[in-house]
């Protein structure tokens, strides 16, 4: 019994890594060009056209063959160009208002909408406001020239 | 919209206007050096930290070349202009080795198997700097690839060249600094 156990064992642990690594999907160079940028040009890899941007490509493509997966491959980039690669804004100087700005924005539009829907529940409706606003049943009735034109149009349009 | 409401939204356009103001005058290229350079007057170079050594495990800056003239050398291996510009770095750091000088390159924004290979395709036997993003260049003004600078032996700029340098101005320029005490 503790010979068929450790065999059982053995097999899971030799098993184990192989279904993981055949689980990973393996890395694609356009999968990871869309998430990286080319430093000298400011834009996304997959839309840049420049020598800087056909050596990223290259250096990429190298470790994509090496079987590296996507994860090891955007390590690599950052320990080759710095964080600047993955096109994150840096949590520093004037890159720090990417990251502050959203969220004062977000926060002010949730004041404002607090701030009037509390003003529009406080506030009464004019009596026969609501009377007013609905329109009539079977809606309004076009003036007879009106009428008259439309029927014209119609007419030339089904000609 | 009532009266009230208008100073959140005028401080808030303030406050966009604001900052867009601060990330053009922050981002733009700094020509300081250029200007001080042109005048005849001979800056301090940029404090920078110090930076990976390329092939090598450590890292340095141009504080280790103390005492010798140095021709600061920014480029890439991607970079054409670079690349033809790179046998007469190395020539002329054979002439500056000779006076007690140095070339020291800044490689920058490039991975380094491939800058390995130009150090080996063209024989280059100056100490080589891994600018990983631009960071450490952008503090020089740096606009383009290649550009020179040659720092004296007292470490002030004393010339800046924002294109591959020619056998004429090392012959003209850098000679005469090389040449000078400290």
């Amino acid at each position: 019994m503790r010979a068929l156990l450790a065999l059982l064992a053995l097999v899971l642990a030799v098993a184990a890594p192989a279904a993981q690594a055949a689980q990973a999907p393996r890395a694609s160079l356009p999968d990871i060009e869309d998430e990286v940028m080319c430093l000298e040009c400011r834009t996304p890899l997959n839309v840049s056209t420049s020598d800087v941007a056909d050596q990223q490509r290259a250096f990429i493509s190298e470790l994509i063959d090496q079987g590296r997966t996507k994860a090891e491959i955007k390590a690599a980039l950052v320990r080759e160009y710095g964080p600047r690669v993955l096109g994150e804004p840096e949590e520093k100087g004037f890159g720090l208002a990417a990251w502050i700005v959203p969220i004062l924005v977000a926060l002010g539009a949730l004041a404002l909408v607090i701030v009037t829907a509390r003003r529009w529940r406080r506030e009464p409706q004019p009596a026969g406001a609501e009377a007013a606003a609905a329109p009539a049943e079977g809606g309004r009735e076009l003036d007879p020239e009106d009428a008259r034109r439309l029927d014209a149009e119609l007419a030339a349009y089904d000609r | 919209m009532r009266p009230r409401a208008y100073w959140p939204v005028t401080l808030a356009a303030a406050l966009l206007v604001g900052l867009l103001a601060y990330g053009l005058t922050t981002t733009g290229t700094d020509t300081t050096l250029d200007a001080a350079v042109a005048k005849g007057e001979r800056p301090s170079p940029p404090v920078g930290s110090a930076l990976p050594r390329l092939g090598e495990d450590g890292t340095g800056s141009l504080a280790d070349y103390k005492g010798k003239v140095v021709l600061v050398n920014i480029w890439a291996s991607w970079c054409d202009p670079c690349v033809d510009e790179l046998p007469l770095v190395q020539k002329t750091h054979e002439m500056m080795e000779a006076k007690g000088g140095t070339v020291v390159g800044i490689d920058v924004k490039e991975n380094t198997g491939a800058a390995l290979d130009a150090v080996d395709q063209f024989g280059l036997t100056y100490p080589n700097l891994r600018d990983r993003d631009g960071d450490f260049v952008r503090k020089w003004g740096q606009t383009g690839y290649p550009e020179n600078f040659v720092i004296d032996r007292d470490g002030r700029i004393a010339a800046v060249r924002r294109f591959p340098i020619t056998q004429k101005w090392v012959d003209e320029t850098l000679a005469p600094i090389l040449d000078e005490e400290a």
